[in-house]
């Protein structure tokens, strides 16, 4: 019997190795999966679009706007991958990926479009004035003949808000232009967060771009987020160990459909609906699978579900000292009373005097430069934070500051404090001396 | 594993997770790991520790030591190629200035045989710095797994939470991993495990005890708890070296260690003495009290027109300017009986801190407080730089210009009784007692020193005359008669009791 159990855990150690391989590949390298949801529309549109350019040979250009996790840079990849599998596209049309958080001045975007286009031994010794010759030449050195068998180009520019923030916006400008104008046929795909993304154009540019749009909004509903999720965490027909498989998706349809794990989706769904997140959280439920414990299960899913919506600024009270506590409730009795007004370390110790001069609290007597050096540690972690810049000329003590905690986050980290001397906890909640 | 456990206390949760989360060499982890504690929880200890046992491939870069890009680019390349040749000994250093050239190098860095197929790991610490560096640093690194389209994984350690590294328009958020900090039993038992061997666990659990006892309320920071724990115990262990009392006497002990560690509070947990002077203290056996830290030293005897000028600039710093005809002038002619303080002025000064003021201002004051005729001498200006902070390097040419801006002249006066060994003069001590005091509580009638004839004409008790008259004669004999009634009510209220103790950084 316990032989045949250990031979089914190996088996299962296998496979969910095998599992796990390709779900980390699913959630943490997003590769991108078969299904777009809620996005065929504007995939049409996009995948029209390129072959219009790579084919045909017309300019275009278009931005794909969506917030983050959206899945742009999926669309774009998705499509593509299906234009190069069309035959007369794959030979012909050259691909420059460039990314804004990578190429941060217009310099540096040439040398990598250079680069991507294999003409380094084209340019090697010449030396351009400007950067719309040194462009034009390299566009010109891809025509084969006349201008109906030049190369098409794609360009695909991620965060291309970033691009807007270069100097004179030389290279969107130089790439709108050709688009417009009966050169190289290229087309040139933005991909952005933001949405007021043609605010930040300049005019001369914006008057190049064809204003198109696609939008990606993450329209769909909860009940499609279920839907979503199911397919996320179920194995792909190929999976070699089918029975195990067979029990796996049986196991994730189970889920999907258990009213505990529907309200952490709910939950999770209300608080941000892309993909990302939704990522994480399984991510997070499948580090508890391992060959002692090889399904899923709903607890698994609340625990990922309370590790992704811990409050970090309460985890950061509950590590302070004692001494740290009193000075953050004395904070919190001077905001009350002098209205969010800013304070120096001068006002949180007299405050913090009042409570030790009662008669039973003489043992949080400690001296000025212990007291000091415990408020600069809260300033060393963020808690708090100057009014203005530190100049050098003013003392330290004498420093406004104000307090980044408010009061509720306060009150709900006394109550999760461990140890809290009872004294303390009393004075948190009224700073009226005769009690 | 067992192992890993001996090496790394009471953080079994967390490494379980970083373990899980890294999985297999060759699988995928999640592009970005953000490990956020306390100092001293263990965050960058633990780390390390689980990698080397691990032996993951991974690179362990200091924020703080690369403070720019290109160092730090760079020696995350270099520590790279050694990693992947390791046989070959000494390969060049790689050059790298910008992050689109880091991307590709490390594009060719890790299609090294060594590297490919497994996990590389980058770990970032003390990753707050890198929110003060290039704008596209800290975006880059969270999606470093896609630029690159490589298995790579970057784990920054923090002690700042993650919302505060958010850029503006948002980025590729990371798993956020929190190391919580030790509790007082996991601190005893951490603190427990390096006793020296000569002494049993117990015993070394009982000074623990008290060692805790004294300075857990203030600090839980289990580095400088270390630090104190490894200075003191010498001290502890004195009783029993010297066989005064067994190792189970704790009642003798205690008595011995706690105005040890008390003193301890005031002076090493300060950094105002530094170890080796404490741990000299404690070999020579003489009184803790005796022990003068740094700010000991900031105490010094002021020759005659300093003294006065720094009154001077008391008075300047924490007097508004409008009072000054009131107290300083012999005849000040009618003034009505207002609301003598501003409303933003109830606040007492003394909490909003001194207030700068002109140069002229001072030495109109210090004209009037000083009895005999001062002449504007350079004997009185020469010992303006002896007062002014070596913050300001100007030159003396500069002198009025820079007091006129005059954020310099500072004098922080503390309210601590009057130490055995600080001989403060009494003029001195009057002088300023009464000037300040009666300042900002204008309404509050004087049992001494007034006069009724200002009495029924509803101005301040205490008329500008008598008051210098009175200071004056201080400095001659101490404490005349009209004034002996007046220091006495002052030195009646220790709280209130001011002195004017100067501090001095560093001379020019």
């Amino acid at each position: 019997m316990s032989n045949r159990k250990s031979k089914n855990n190996l088996l299962h150690g296998e496979s969910l190795l095998q599992i796990q391989r390709i779900l980390r590949e699913r959630f943490c390298h997003q590769i991108p999966h078969s299904n777009l949801f809620g996005v065929q529309v504007q995939y049409r549109h996009l995948l029209e679009l390129l072959k219009r350019t790579a084919i045909h040979g017309e300019s275009n250009s278009v931005l794909i706007v969506g917030p983050r996790g959206s899945g742009k840079t999926m669309l774009i990849n998705h499509a593509l991958k299906e234009l190069m599998e069309i035959e007369e596209v794959s030979e012909n049309v050259l691909q420059v990926y460039l990314n804004g958080l990578l190429q941060i001045n217009d310099k540096i975007a040439l040398k990598e479009i250079t680069r991507q286009l294999h003409l380094e031994n084209v340019v090697g010794d010449k030396v351009f004035g400007s950067f719309a010759e040194n462009f034009s030449f390299l566009l010109e050195a891809l025509k084969k003949g006349d201008r109906t068998s030049s190369c098409p180009v794609i360009f695909i520019l991620d965060e291309f808000d970033l691009f807007a923030h270069h100097k004179n916006q030389t290279l969107l400008y130089n790439l709108f232009d050709i688009a417009q104008s009966a050169q190289t046929p290229i087309a040139v795909i933005g991909l952005t967060c933001r949405l007021d993304i043609l605010e930040l154009l300049e005019k001369r540019v914006k008057s190049r771009f064809s204003h198109r749009q696609i939008h990606l909004m993450n329209s769909f509903g909860f009940p499609q987020y279920v839907k979503i999720f199911k397919e996320q965490l179920s194995l792909p027909p190929e999976f070699p160990d089918k029975l195990f498989a067979e029990k796996w998706n049986q196991t994730v349809q189970g889920l999907s459909e258990d009213k505990s794990v529907r309200e952490v989706l709910l939950k999770h769904f209300n608080v941000s609906k892309n993909l990302r997140s939704l990522h994480m959280l399984l991510m997070l439920a499948l580090n508890r699978v391992t060959a002692s414990h090889p399904l899923m299960t709903a607890a698994d899913l609340m625990e990922a579900a309370q590790l992704c919506s811990m409050d970090s600024k309460a985890n950061v009270v509950h590590g302070l000292s004692v001494l740290e506590i009193c000075l953050i409730i004395a904070m919190k009795h001077l905001n009350d009373i002098y209205e969010e007004e800013p304070f120096n370390f001068q006002m949180v110790y007299n405050e913090f005097q009042k409570f030790v001069q009662r008669k039973a609290h003489s043992v949080y007597n400690f001296e000025k430069p212990v007291v000091l050096k415990a408020f600069e540690h809260l300033q060393q972690l963020e808690l708090i934070k100057p009014v203005e810049r530190t100049s050098v000329n003013s003392q330290r003590e004498y420093q406004l500051m104000k307090l980044l905690l408010d009061n509720t986050q306060i009150m709900n980290a006394l109550q999760k404090y461990p140890n809290c001397p009872t004294d303390v906890r009393q004075w948190a909640t009224s700073s009226l001396s005769w009690l | 594993m067992p192992h890993l456990e001996s090496l790394v206390l009471c953080r079994e949760a967390q490494v379980s997770t970083l373990q899980t989360l890294f999985g297999e060499r060759n699988h995928f982890s999640f592009p970005s790991i953000f490990i956020y504690g306390h100092t001293a929880s263990g965050k960058t200890y633990v780390t390390q520790t689980l990698l080397r046992t691990l032996e993951l491939p991974h690179v362990f870069v200091n924020c703080v030591e690369c403070f720019t890009l290109r160092l730090l680019l760079e020696q995350i390349l270099n520590k790279l190629s050694r990693l992947s040749s390791s046989e070959e000994g000494c390969s060049t250093e790689i050059n790298c200035e910008t992050f689109n050239d880091f991307v590709r190098l490390f594009k060719e860095v890790t299609q090294d045989e060594n590297l490919k197929n497994q996990t590389v790991y980058i770990v970032l610490d003390k990753a707050e710095y890198l929110r003060d560096m290039e704008a596209n640093l800290l975006p880059g690194f969270l999606r470093l797994q896609e630029l690159t389209d490589r298995n790579v994984t970057v784990l920054f350690l923090s002690e700042i939470i993650w919302e505060k590294f958010r850029p503006n328009t948002g980025c590729f958020e990371p798993f956020v991993l929190y190391f919580p900090d030790y509790s007082i039993g996991n601190l005893q038992k951490i603190l427990c495990h390096d006793h020296p061997p000569e002494y049993s666990a117990d015993f070394y659990a009982a000074y623990i005890n008290i060692l805790l006892g004294v300075f857990y309320t203030v600090c839980r920071d289990l580095k400088e708890l270390r630090h104190l724990a490894v200075l003191n115990f010498p001290k502890y262990c004195e009783p029993v070296v010297k066989g005064e009392a067994s190792e189970r006497d704790t009642r003798k002990l205690w008595k011995n260690i706690e105005p040890h560690l008390k003193k301890a509070m005031q002076t090493v947990y300060l950094r105002e003495v530094s170890s080796s002077q404490w741990e000299k203290l404690q070999k020579d056996d003489t009184d803790p009290g005796q022990l003068k830290g740094l700010s000991a030293y900031t105490h010094v005897e002021l020759p005659y027109y300093s003294k006065f000028i720094l009154i001077a600039a008391y008075l300047a710093s924490y007097n508004p300017a409008r009072t000054d005809k009131r107290f300083f002038l012999k005849h000040h002619g009618k003034i009505k009986k207002t609301n003598f303080l501003k409303k933003h002025e109830k606040t007492s000064n003394h909490l909003l801190g001194p207030k700068p003021f002109p140069l002229d201002r001072l030495l109109a004051i210090l004209y009037s407080i000083v009895d005999s005729r001062v002449a504007p001498t350079a004997n009185i200006f020469s010992q303006f730089p002896l007062l002014i902070s070596s913050h300001t390097t100007h030159s003396l040419s500069r002198f009025r210009a820079i007091l006129a801006w005059s954020l310099l002249l500072r004098p922080s006066v503390s309210r601590r009784p009057l130490h055995a060994e600080e001989p403060v003069p009494p003029h001195v001590r009057t002088c300023v007692s009464t000037r300040v005091r009666e300042a900002p509580r204008i309404h509050q009638a004087k049992a001494t020193c007034r006069q009724s004839r200002v009495r029924r004409q509803g101005r301040r008790p205490l008329d500008a005359p008598a008051q210098l008259q009175g200071v004056v004669a201080a400095e001659r004999a101490h404490l005349p008669a009209s004034l002996a009634p007046l220091c006495r009510q002052e030195t009646a209220k220790p709280s209130g009791f001011l002195l004017s103790v100067i501090r001095v950084w560093a001379s020019l």
